[in-house]
């Protein structure tokens, strides 16, 4: 990807991993992890006897079998875990077919569902993902199954993609990128194209017109709110409402679909991106514990 | 009757001039940010290049994107109604018109009178307008004309999964990694933008003669997947960029249908 094209790497999100300091895995009946590879991310979710233990969240490389070991090795990194000491483990998101040392593999839908219900407890209805390259709207039961859902995959509006693409244009980094855009005395019109490619060139052109760059990014997110929120509305949406994936981290997407919906999505109390390898850990821990009923 | 014709593209501004269905003279300028400034550039450029002086041009017609920019226009015409027009008097035997501009595409399908029985127009996403090859020569690092030039030496059919031309630049970029050689990836955005335009085709129904228009008609790489997928050839006229500035002048002097 941009990687050695550009100098300055706006589109560059940061990377994290973490672990529990104070649990001590060692104790634990049954650990378990969810990797989810996605286009553009990919993040592993340790979990021991169904609590959170550790994480990481990287970029995704070229090859996605390699993309789930660094992924997996991150999240391991500093823990004294490795490998051979997850019992169970599950692949999800696009590249959930190619995670060497998954047993199954589960469909992103059902482990964003399911982590989104870890996350936000059993009130939480409706989960937009907005993930790297596709936007997902789930409707779940208190259970954390997928009630029904709708996706885009087809095109980039309204992905962090789409995103990444704007923070490269305009030269601001893609973490300043939302908070930008809310510093307007009042909104301006939105972009007029969904296309990112359209709206690249009609952004170029209200930059040369003299627009700062808030205006336009405030712009720019609101036709990206507005894309969403169309995708919302065809799926219904009931509270709790809650936003994932990684762009759920940028406010000025998040503040301006609240603001059309109007509705207030949970806060979040974890990261974001990892909602469905936690899905995916979830759905390790259940596995094995029917695994071993049936020995 | 001399009458004048001028298209406002996206991308660029053309006009031509006309008298009694043949071509005196043709202006192309970039549609830069002023508009006025494009224009004014374009039809100078024509009058210059058909040696007259504007008072001999009797009526002046509009169409494109921009139409309604055209401050002098005595009238103003869809796309649609200006493409058919300038397609039909150059091929009457034509029954569907495909134009395939910068950020739009269109495919229109007429009757044996040369009229518009049915259309279909994609201007909501790159991925079926000239913009997607830009992208990708971009991506491949190539000139555009040699992207379409390389397409042609291609043997291999690599199929591109993605739709969307933002998506179709990272699968470029993975399909360069994975040392796929670079004609055969000039001929999978050919393919994927044939399909695409095809597509849009079949919902208003393909008729024999084809025409293809607009600037991508310039692109062999891109005619040749397109007649590959449509499975027959199409006719592509000199300057398939101006026949919508051509059609707007016919109608402009009551030659068009």
């Amino acid at each position: 990807m941009a990687e050695d094209t550009t100098s300055k790497d706006y589109w560059r999100w940061t990377e994290s991993n973490w672990h529990d300091p104070d649990m001590d895995w060692r104790e634990g009946d049954i650990i378990s992890a969810g990797v989810d590879v996605g286009s553009v991310s990919s993040q592993t979710v340790i979990m021991v006897d169904g609590k959170l233990y550790a994480y990481s969240n990287m970029r995704t490389g070229s090859d996605s079998p390699k993309s789930a070991e660094n992924a997996m090795d991150w999240a391991l990194e500093g823990t004294g875990m490795t490998l051979d000491d997850i019992h169970y483990a599950v692949g999800t998101g696009y590249g959930r077919v190619n995670v060497p040392f998954a047993k199954r593999a589960i469909t992103e839908i059902a482990c964003h569902a399911r982590g989104a219900n870890f996350m936000y407890g059993p009130t939480i209805k409706t989960v937009l993902d907005m993930g790297g390259q596709d936007c997902k709207a789930i409707r779940v039961d208190q259970k954390g199954k997928v009630v029904s859902f709708l996706m885009n995959d087809k095109c980039a509006a309204g992905t962090g993609r789409g995103m990444e693409v704007f923070a490269d244009l305009l030269g601001v980094h893609i973490t300043k990128v939302g908070e930008m855009s809310l510093q307007v005395d009042e909104e301006p019109p939105m972009v007029s194209s969904t296309c990112v490619v359209f709206a690249k060139s009609e952004a170029s052109a209200l930059l040369r017109e003299g627009w700062p760059k808030e205006k336009v990014l405030a712009a720019y997110c609101l036709a990206m709110a507005h894309r969403v929120v169309g995708l919302l509305e065809r799926l219904g949406i009931e509270e709790d409402f809650a936003i994932t994936g990684g762009i759920a981290k940028n406010i000025g997407i998040v503040s301006r679909v609240e603001k059309e919906l109007g509705i207030k999505a949970l806060k979040p109390s974890l990261d974001t991106q990892i909602a469905g390898a936690i899905g995916g850990a979830l759905f390790a821990t259940a596995l094995l514990k029917k695994e071993r009923k049936k020995k | 009757m001399i009458t004048a014709g001028i298209d406002v593209g996206a991308k660029n501004v053309k006009v031509i001039i006309q008298e009694d269905g043949k071509i005196l003279g043709k202006g192309l300028v970039l549609a830069g940010l002023d508009t006025q400034a494009s224009i004014k550039g374009a039809v100078d450029a024509a009058l210059k290049d058909a040696d007259l002086a504007s008072d001999k041009v009797e009526k002046v017609f509009a169409t494109g994107a921009g139409r309604k920019d055209v401050p002098d226009a005595d009238d103003s015409y869809t796309e649609v109604g200006a493409d058919a027009a300038g397609a039909i008097h150059l091929y009457p035997q034509a029954r569907t018109v495909i134009d395939v501009g910068a950020e739009e595409g269109r495919a229109i399908r007429v009757d044996e009178r040369g009229k518009v029985v049915d259309f279909a127009i994609n201007e909501r996403c790159a991925a079926g307008a000239g913009a997607f090859t830009e992208a990708m020569a971009r991506a491949l690092e190539l000139p555009l004309e040699e992207l379409g030039r390389l397409s042609l030496t291609s043997t291999k059919a690599v199929p591109m999964n993605a739709q969307c031309a933002v998506f179709a630049e990272s699968e470029v970029v993975s399909l360069i990694h994975a040392k796929t050689e670079k004609q055969d990836i000039a001929r999978a955005v050919h393919d994927a933008m044939a399909t695409r335009i095809t597509s849009m085709a079949r919902r208003v129904g393909v008729k024999p003669d084809i025409a293809l228009i607009g600037g991508v008609a310039r692109n062999p790489g891109f005619v040749d997947s397109l007649q590959r997928d449509l499975e027959t050839e199409v006719l592509i006229p000199e300057d398939p960029e101006y026949v919508s500035a051509f059609g707007a002048a016919l109608l402009a002097a009551g030659l068009g249908k």
